[in-house]
Parts: structure tokens; C-alpha cells; sequence
């Protein structure tokens, strides 16, 4: 924790600095932190996973619901970025399965949702999603939200 | 005769009327009616017009007034030649009905009334009472005047322990035969017979006592003729009042004497019959007065003076020793005092039964017309009436003293029941009559005949004290009941018959002219009026509810079970239904309440059968009220009920707008949902690309791909809002058709070049019917080949064989090309198969090149536009859908 806390003082300071254009770990020789998007879309998860990993995160990335769950019991991330609309699983039903499992009930998980109705971030909030962000977002917006997520 | 040799005697006759009587019964049980049913029985029946009275009384009558005795006989005789019409008509009416007294006739020709049902008994049965009482003083005096021979010096007992015998000896042979069973046509054939066996036997001991007289006695007809001219009876002078009234009187009586019309209508079993008894009654009353006179003569001649007249029958053959004919005469006696007062008997107990006993019993008992054995309770009734009845008798011979002329107590009952006349008449002649002027009629007839006849009868200080003879009642001298009015010196008879006709008639008039019939009573009035003219039906059932389990069971507790049984199967018959019980419909009740009538009486049956047919009111009144009441009750209801059902059809209607909103809401939120998605991940796309690009610092490879990805996005955009746009043009039926004469090989040609942009690294295999295809259509081919470039790209894109194939197949059926295309792939699930055509409809992601899940949607539209349908082929092996469209849509008047 008190690493995290570390972290998300420098990543603060600096994204507010440079809104992360920076690239790899600033810590140099800390372990990268390790993120699992999960998102159907080809096009977004390359979108997202060239702005995290630009900024130093370690992107896993899986196109369903069943494979996330599948990566999480075998990688234990740092962090979760679900897409809402997911083929098979939905996002909230990975959400729930994630939240039923001990191993997996406190991991950080950031709700995508191109729907961007209230009623969706109600359910992700209620379903124990810890941050929500309504597609589409800016590059800096995403960054700056899984930086405060895992900083947390 | 020494007294027990007599009563001997009289056993023996009883014995052998009894056995008569038996045989009678049981031959008419077994349905041999035969002669029990001819004119001469009916006839001889009818002698029981013909009491003691008349066969010992005449000959005293004669002894003290000469030929006015004749009257008595007259009156009948006249109206049985004169007024056959009338007879006639109660016969009909009494069968049509089934009446089975004279007080039901009445009772039912006024709408049922039981009111009159119970006036007319009550009045009947004290008008009778003397009557019955003469009888048994007859036969008491018969029995004295034999007594007195007595040598042996055995001592007669006195009259009224006489009396007594013979009143209980006839209670028993009465309540033996005339309660033997209830017969729906109340009559009794045993009974019938035994009274014709009596009339002969009356009949040819009066002849024989005459003859001997004329013969015997006086020595030829000669000298007989002569005797009568020496006799004072000669100088008798006739009073034309006097003899009017009392033809009246005695015509009045043979028709309301409840025996006869007990024997006249209600045993009458054919009409016909009237016919014969028209002539032949008055030819037997002919021969029954034949002798009067000669007996009185001779008997005042020859007898000593102080003798009563009124035995002479008798005495005269005992004091010339012919002791054989006395005795024939003293049965001929008692046969005509027996015959009168089981016939008498039976008629009132069955009045006193079905009017006053049974309507009781009805109202009191809990069980109401479903109570206990309801049959023994009518035939304990009957009994309890025949004892009543002679108890009565009894106790006016008891109280009257025995001491009046015999003629004088018959005159008397004959003005009592003559009281019935004015109604029984304008009852079945005038249609106005009405029940409020026949209760006023009889009360009023019986008042007066009460106060100036019957009463005095007991003699001055028995009943009414000699001042009211004297002073009036109350001192008022108009009341004086020999001189009503002030109408003194009239002969006592005539005066209480003129007052009290007059009265009656009087007050039935007004009362009827000033009442209005009730609406049965207006039905029965015009059925009994016009009785000949066809069937009124006067008893109008409706439909009841009364199960005719229920009918059966209370049929059986009064006529008997076979005899219910039997009457229900025979309905059930004709209604052409097996087993007994028969569709309790307006026919069957009427005819059931005509049988029940025959047992219990017009207005019981009415009450029992309104009881089980569902309606407790047995006034008419009530029922009337009953029934616009509950018209209006249901008209009512009915009402509510419309409204009701008007109320749940808006309900219904309401909640289906009311669901048909909530799923278009639904659907509106899911596709606004689905838009919002398809819309924003292309643009999350072009804005995390764009934002990237813009930051510079790529490699020129990253810049083209992602310029690319950018690039695909926004096309992927236009297209979605290109088909959002179409669908919306489509489903709101807003879209301009452009109809061509296309041909469809050429539409299939360019479908499948337009879809070769989709997933154009796969090779698929296109298996077509060129000829089949050459045929030209008229629709809008833009719109009909986008449907087919949809249906190919989606094969091109999801099917997933390694050798994907696509069969276009065409076929042309009543004015329709139908065009199948069939892929070899896995086909779509069952249960997706229904949801294919719904707008974001996909159902895989996979392979998803810029659909956003409209395309069938569209084509369903499209089609609908076309005058056509597109379908999914199930079980074809892969995926199949079917395109039908006319080959010539005509432009629709829009």
C-alpha cells in the first residue's frame, strides 16, 4: 500500500505535468503494474492498450468475458478494465463472478461502456465496479483514472 | 220385524253394496271400465237426487199439500230437459279442468281463490247439514215404525242411540270406499255403482208399494182415480208463488247440491252421457212420483188419522201384512237415505280436504309441499271430513229434535246450496264476474238465508230467541226473519228465498261490476266462458325450476306412486324422452297442476306446484309484483352487467395500450441503448486514434495503420446512420418505391458483385438456375437486389465452412417468384431464428465488418414495402432464407 500511495503521488504530479506522454515506468526499476482489458472491439483495445502501455503499464488483452476470467485467476492484475458489451459473459456477469471469487473480490475493476446512460453506471456501481467511464473518452481521461484507480 | 232380524237386513244389503261396490273397484282398477262408464250408471247416479226425503217425504208432502210435492221433481226435470246447455257446460268445464267440487269450480273459475274455495265449503257443508240430518232421521224413523212390530218384546233401543249407529255405520262405509284411494279424477267407480244398485232398488220399491197400493189395496186404477177425487187432497189449492219457487228451488239444488254434482260432473266420464240422462232422469223421477199420491190417499184412507204421512211407505204395507214388501220398502228407504249420505260425504270431505284442510296444512306445516307423505295426509283429511260431516248431520238431528217435517229440512238445505247459484252461473257465463262480487254474492246469500231460513229452522227460542221472531233483532222490526223489510205474510220459504236470491244476486253483480278482475282471474273467467270455444289456457306455466325429481316425488305423495309414475313416463314419452321424468315445461305443468287439481283442488295444487316451481307466492297479486319485479331486477342487472363487461373490455383494452407502451418503451430505451453503442465505439475509436496521432511522435507505419483504423471507423458511422436513416424511411412506410420491369438474374447479378466487397479474401462458390432466373418483375429493383446483396454478404460473413457455398435457388408460384438462398454453414440456432429479423439483432461478434445489426431488419422492411415477405427456412442445412415477392406489384394508391 504505502508503494501505491508512492506511485500515486508521482503519477499525479506528473500526469498533471505532461498528461501522460510519458513512456515507460518511472520508477525504473519497480515492476511494471499489470492491467487486463477485456474488449471486443479490436480497434479500442488498440487504442487503449497503446495509451497504457505508452505510459507504462503491462496490457493484457482479451476479446471476452470467459478468457478475462480465465487471465485473472492466472495473472492476478492490478487492475481490470471491462467492457461493458462483451460477447458470451456480459461485463457485469464477469463483474459478479469476479466479485463472488475471494481470490479476485478486491481487485480493481474499470467499467467501459458505450451506452453512457446513468442507469449503467448505477449497475456497475451496484455490481462493485470501482471506477466507470462512458465511451468515448480521452486518452488523458483514461490514463488519469486507472493511474488514480491502482493508486488507491 | 224383531229388530235384530232388521238390522240383520240391513247388514246383509250393506254387505252386499259393499261387495258391489268392491267388484266395481277392482273391474275398474284393472281398466275395465265397460258398463261402470255407460249413460245408464251415470243415469241411476244421478237418483241420488232422490233421498229419503223424497221417498218417504213425498208421500207425506202429498199428504199435507196435495201436488206440490211435484215441484221437487219438477225443478230437476226441467232443467235437465230445459237447461241441458248448462249442464253441459259445467261438465265440460268440470272436466276440462278436472274440477272436484262444486267449491273448486268457483275457487278456480275466480283466479283461484281459496278464499271463495273456503266460503262455498263452509256453506255448503251447514246448508247440508239438515240435509243429512233428514236422513238419518229417516232411516231412525224406519227403524222405529219396524221396532214397534216388534212381538218378541225385545226393546229397540231408543232413536238416538239409532241415530248414532247409523251415522257411524255410514261414516265407515264411506271412508271404506270413498277414501279408498285418491284418484286424479276424483272418482269413485265402487261407490258409483253401489249408488245405481241403490236407485234400482229405491226405484222398484217405490213401484212395488205402489202397485200394491193401486192393486192391492185400493183394487185397480179405477177406483184409486176415484179415491183421489173423493180425498180432500182435491181441494187443494195451488199457490203460483209458492209452486215458482220452489221449481226454482229444487232446479237451483240439482245443480249445486254438492252430491250432484259430485255424481253430474265430477264422475261424469262422458259428456255424452248428459245426453241419455237428459230424458232418462227425469223419466226415472217420473216413475218415482208415480205413486206419491195414490200412497198418500190411500195411506190418509186407511191408516189411522195421527199417523205420520211420511211412513206411510212403509206402514201402509206392514198394516196390510206384507211384511216382505215393507221390508223391501224399508231398504228401498234406506237406500236412498245411504246412497245421499255417502255421496254427500264424500263431496264434502273432499271440499272441507282440499279447501280448508290442506291449504292449512300447507301453510302450517314446515315441510311445505315437500313434506311427509302428503297423499296420506289429503285421505286423512277426506276421513276426518266424512266424520266431521256426519258428526254434523248428527248433531242437528240431535239439536233440531228430530221434530220437523222431513220436507220442510230439505227445502231448507235446498235454499242453502241454492245460494251458490248466482255465481256458479254468472261465474260460467259472465266474463265480468269478479272474486269481490262472488264473496259478496255468497256472504250476503248466506247471511240472509242464515237469519231467515236456517236458523229458524230450530225453532223459536233455540237459537234465536221468540223476540227476534216477534221484534227483529235489535228490536228493529225490518229484521224480523219471517218478514225482512217488512215483508209480511209471505209463506217463510218463499220469503227467504226471494230475500235472499235477490241479495245474492244483487250484491255479485255490484261487486263485480265495481271490482276489477285480477289478471288469473280475467284468464279462468274467459277459459270457463268460453269453454266450448277451443282451449284458453288458463293455467300458464313458464319454464319453472323446479327439477322434476322434486314434481315426482310430491306427484307421488298425492296421486299415489305408480299412478305418478306412470303420468311422468307418459310425459317424458311424449316429449320423446326415456325414462320418467319429463322437461318440467308450460304443458307438462299445466297438465300436472290439472291432475294435482283432481286430488287436492284448483288453488292447492296451483299453491303446491308454485311452491316447487320456484315461486312462494301464491297469491297472484304477489306474483304479478314478483314478477315485474324481478324484471326489473334483471333488466337491472343487465344493465350493470354491460357496464360491467364495458368496464373490463376498456381495462383490458387499456392495460394493452398500457403493455404495448411499456414494450415500446422498452424497445425504444433498448434501441436507443443499442444506437448510443453502435454510435460510440466507432467514435471511441476515432478519438483515442486521433488524439494519438495528433500527439506526433510514430513511427510513418503506426500513422497509416491507425489513419486507417480512423478512416474504417468513420465509414462504419456513416453506414450505421445510413441504415439507421433507411429503417426509419421503411418502417414508416414514407418510402418512395421505384417500380421497374427488372429482371431478377439481373438483380441477382449485381447482388452478388456488390457483396464480393464484403470479406473479399473468400472464395464462395455461387450455385444458380440461370433459366429459372430470367424472369422479369415489376418492383423496385434497387430495393429488392439490396435485400439480396444483404442476404449474401451475411453468408459471405458468417458462414463458417471451408468451402463456403451459396445456393440461389428460384421458383415461380401463383404470381410470385420465390428466391431461396441456402449456405452450407451451420445455420442459425433454433432458438435465435425468431429474433434474426429484430433491429441489432446479431448474434455473433466475430466477424461483425461494419454491421451494426440491422441488415435483415432492413430487408424485412424492404419486403414488406415489395408486397413480399422474407423468412427464415428452417432445417436446410445451413443458413436459408426465403425471399417471396409478386412479380407484378401494382402501385399502391397511397
Amino acid at each position: 500500500m504505502s508503494r501505491a500511495g508512492l506511485v500515486r503521488g508521482f503519477d499525479r504530479a506528473r500526469s498533471s505535468v505532461d498528461s501522460g506522454t510519458g513512456r515507460g515506468w518511472p520508477g525504473g526499476t519497480e515492476v511494471a503494474q499489470h492491467v487486463l482489458l477485456v474488449e471486443d472491439e479490436p480497434n479500442i483495445a488498440e487504442a487503449i492498450r497503446f495509451i497504457l502501455t505508452r505510459d507504462g503499464w503491462r496490457v493484457t488483452h482479451v476479446a471476452d468475458g470467459l478468457a478475462a476470467l480465465a487471465r485473472v485467476a492466472e495473472t492476478r492484475p492490478d487492475l481490470i478494465i471491462l467492457d461493458h458489451m462483451l460477447p458470451g459473459l456480459s461485463g457485469l456477469e464477469v463483474l459478479a463472478a469476479l466479485r463472488a471469487d475471494p481470490a479476485t473480490a478486491a481487485t480493481k475493476v474499470l467499467m467501459l461502456t458505450a451506452r453512457g446512460q446513468e442507469r449503467d453506471r448505477e449497475a456497475a456501481s451496484l455490481a462493485g465496479a470501482d471506477g466507470f467511464m462512458a465511451k468515448p473518452f480521452s486518452n488523458a481521461e483514461i490514463l488519469a483514472e486507472v493511474r488514480a484507480m491502482v493508486a488507491r | 220385524m224383531p229388530f235384530h232380524i232388521l238390522v240383520a237386513a240391513c247388514l246383509a244389503y250393506v254387505i252386499v253394496l259393499f261387495l258391489v261396490a268392491f267388484l266395481a273397484e277392482r273391474r275398474a282398477r284393472r281398466g275395465r271400465l265397460g258398463f261402470l262408464q255407460s249413460p245408464l250408471i251415470y243415469t241411476l247416479s244421478l237418483s241420488i237426487y232422490c233421498t229419503a226425503w223424497t221417498f218417504y217425504g213425498a208421500v207425506g208432502y202429498a199428504a199435507r199439500s196435495g201436488l206440490e210435492f211435484l215441484t221437487i221433481y219438477f225443478g230437476p226435470t226441467l232443467v235437465f230437459i230445459g237447461w241441458w246447455w248448462l249442464l253441459r257446460k259445467l261438465v265440460r268445464i268440470g272436466r276440462q279442468y278436472r274440477v272436484t267440487s262444486i267449491a273448486d269450480l268457483i275457487s278456480a273459475r275466480f283466479g283461484k281463490s281459496n278464499l271463495l274455495g273456503v266460503i262455498v265449503t263452509v256453506m255448503v257443508v251447514i246448508a247440508t247439514t239438515p240435509y243429512i240430518a233428514l236422513q238419518l232421521q229417516s232411516v231412525v224413523l224406519s227403524f222405529g215404525v219396524f221396532a214397534s212390530e216388534t212381538p218378541d218384546g225385545v226393546l229397540p233401543p231408543d232413536a238416538e242411540q239409532t241415530a248414532v249407529w247409523v251415522a257411524v255405520g255410514l261414516a265407515l262405509f264411506t271412508i271404506l270406499f270413498g277414501t279408498r284411494n285418491l284418484d286424479a279424477n276424483e272418482q269413485h267407480h265402487g261407490i258409483v255403482t253401489a249408488i245405481a244398485v241403490e236407485a234400482v232398488v229405491k226405484l222398484v220399491a217405490l213401484l212395488a208399494v205402489g202397485a200394491f197400493v193401486v192393486w192391492g189395496v185400493a183394487g185397480g186404477i179405477g177406483e184409486t182415480i176415484a179415491k183421489i177425487d173423493a180425498a180432500n187432497l182435491s181441494a187443494w189449492q195451488m199457490e203460483p208463488g209458492r209452486w215458482t219457487g220452489l221449481i226454482f228451488l229444487s232446479a237451483a239444488a240439482v245443480i249445486c247440491l254438492p252430491r250432484m254434482f259430485q255424481v253430474m260432473v265430477v264422475e261424469n266420464a262422458n259428456e255424452g252421457h248428459l245426453a241419455r240422462a237428459s230424458w232418462a232422469f227425469p223419466l226415472y223421477l217420473m216413475l218415482m212420483s208415480l205413486f206419491i199420491v195414490p200412497i198418500a190417499v190411500i195411506g190418509l184412507e186407511r191408516l189411522p188419522v195421527g199417523s205420520n204421512p211420511d211412513m206411510f211407505v212403509l206402514t201402509l204395507p206392514l198394516a196390510e201384512g206384507q211384511g216382505g214388501l215393507a221390508m223391501l220398502a224399508f231398504l228401498g228407504g234406506f237406500s236412498s237415505a245411504t246412497s245421499m249420505v255417502i255421496v254427500e260425504a264424500i263431496a264434502l270431505a273432499t271440499m272441507v280436504s282440499n279447501h280448508l284442510v290442506m291449504p292449512l296444512w300447507l301453510r302450517f306445516s314446515r315441510a311445505g309441499a315437500r313434506g311427509d307423505d302428503l297423499r296420506g295426509v289429503v285421505l286423512m283429511a277426506r276421513r276426518v271430513g266424512i266424520v266431521g260431516v256426519l258428526g254434523l248431520g248428527y248433531a242437528y238431528y240431535h239439536f233440531s229434535g228430530g221434530s220437523a217435517a222431513l220436507a220442510a229440512i230439505g227445502l231448507i238445505a235446498f235454499l242453502g246450496v241454492a245460494q251458490v247459484l248466482p255465481v256458479l252461473i254468472g261465474g260460467i257465463f259472465w266474463r265480468g264476474a269478479t272474486r269481490v262480487g262472488a264473496v259478496a254474492g255468497l256472504l250476503t246469500g248466506f247471511v240472509i238465508w242464515g237469519y231467515t231460513s236456517f236458523l229458524p229452522s230450530f225453532g223459536p227460542g233455540a237459537v234465536l230467541s221468540t223476540s227476534v221472531f216477534s221484534e227483529g233483532a235489535f228490536g228493529l222490526a225490518w229484521l224480523r226473519p219471517h218478514a225482512l223489510f217488512g215483508t209480511v205474510g209471505l209463506d217463510p220459504m218463499i220469503h227467504a228465498l226471494f230475500w235472499s236470491m235477490a241479495l245474492n244476486a244483487t250484491a255479485f253483480f255490484l261487486g263485480s261490476v265495481l271490482t276489477f278482475p285480477g289478471p288469473v282471474e280475467r284468464l279462468q273467467g274467459a277459459a270457463f266462458v268460453n269453454v266450448f270455444e277451443g282451449q284458453i289456457g288458463p293455467r300458464r306455466w313458464a319454464h319453472g325450476q323446479a327439477e322434476p325429481e322434486e314434481l315426482l316425488v310430491m306427484s307421488q305423495r298425492i296421486l299415489g306412486e305408480d299412478a305418478a309414475l306412470a303420468l311422468f313416463q307418459a310425459a317424458a314419452k311424449a316429449q320423446g324422452k326415456a325414462g320418467f321424468l319429463p322437461d318440467t315445461t308450460p304443458e307438462f305443468l299445466g297438465a300436472l297442476e290439472a291432475r294435482l287439481s283432481g286430488s287436492v283442488g284448483a288453488a292447492t295444487a296451483h299453491a303446491m306446484l308454485s311452491q316447487l316451481v320456484g315461486r312462494a307466492t301464491v297469491t297472484v297479486e304477489e306474483l304479478m309484483a314478483v314478477a315485474s319485479e324481478s324484471a326489473q331486477i334483471m333488466e337491472y342487472s343487465a344493465q350493470l352487467e354491460s357496464k360491467q363487461e364495458e368496464l373490463t373490455r376498456t381495462a383490458g383494452a387499456l392495460r394493452e395500450a398500457n403493455d404495448k407502451l411499456m414494450q415500446l418503451s422498452i424497445q425504444k430505451d433498448a434501441f436507443l441503448s443499442q444506437i448510443s453503442h453502435e454510435l460510440r465505439t466507432p467514435m471511441t475509436s476515432i478519438r483515442a486514434f486521433s488524439e494519438i496521432l495528433t500527439e506526433g511522435g510514430l513511427d510513418p507505419e503506426t500513422v497509416v495503420k491507425y489513419g486507417g483504423i480512423i478512416h474504417d471507423e468513420a465509414k462504419r458511422l456513416t453506414r450505421l446512420l445510413d441504415d439507421l436513416l433507411d429503417l426509419s424511411v421503411l418502417e414508416n412506410g414514407t418510402v418512395q418505391l421505384n417500380l421497374t420491369l427488372t429482371n431478377l438474374h439481373e438483380m441477382i447479378d449485381k447482388a452478388l458483385i456488390a457483396a464480393r466487397q464484403t470479406r473479399p479474401e473468400r472464395s464462395f462458390e455461387i450455385d444458380r438456375d440461370p433459366v429459372a432466373e430470367n424472369v422479369y418483375l415489376l418492383t423496385d429493383a434497387d430495393r429488392l437486389t439490396q435485400v439480396f446483396i444483404n442476404l449474401i454478404a451475411n453468408a459471405r460473413k458468417y458462414c463458417c465452412s471451408d468451402h463456403p457455398q451459396l445456393r440461389i435457388a428460384v421458383r415461380l408460384r401463383g404470381g410470385r417468384v420465390i428466391v431461396d438462398f441456402v449456405d452450407n454453414g451451420l445455420g442459425i440456432p433454433k432458438d435465435a431464428q425468431a429474433l434474426i429479423f429484430e433491429k441489432f439483432a446479431r448474434l455473433t461478434d466475430g466477424n461483425r465488418a461494419g454491421g451494426a445489426g440491422l441488415g435483415l431488419a432492413i430487408c424485412r422492411e424492404i419486403m414488406a414495402n415489395l408486397g413480399g415477405t422474407i423468412s427464415y427456412l428452417p432445417g436446410q442445412g445451413g443458413a436459408a432464407f426465403r425471399v417471396t415477392v409478386p412479380i407484378r406489384l401494382e402501385k399502391q394508391a397511397a
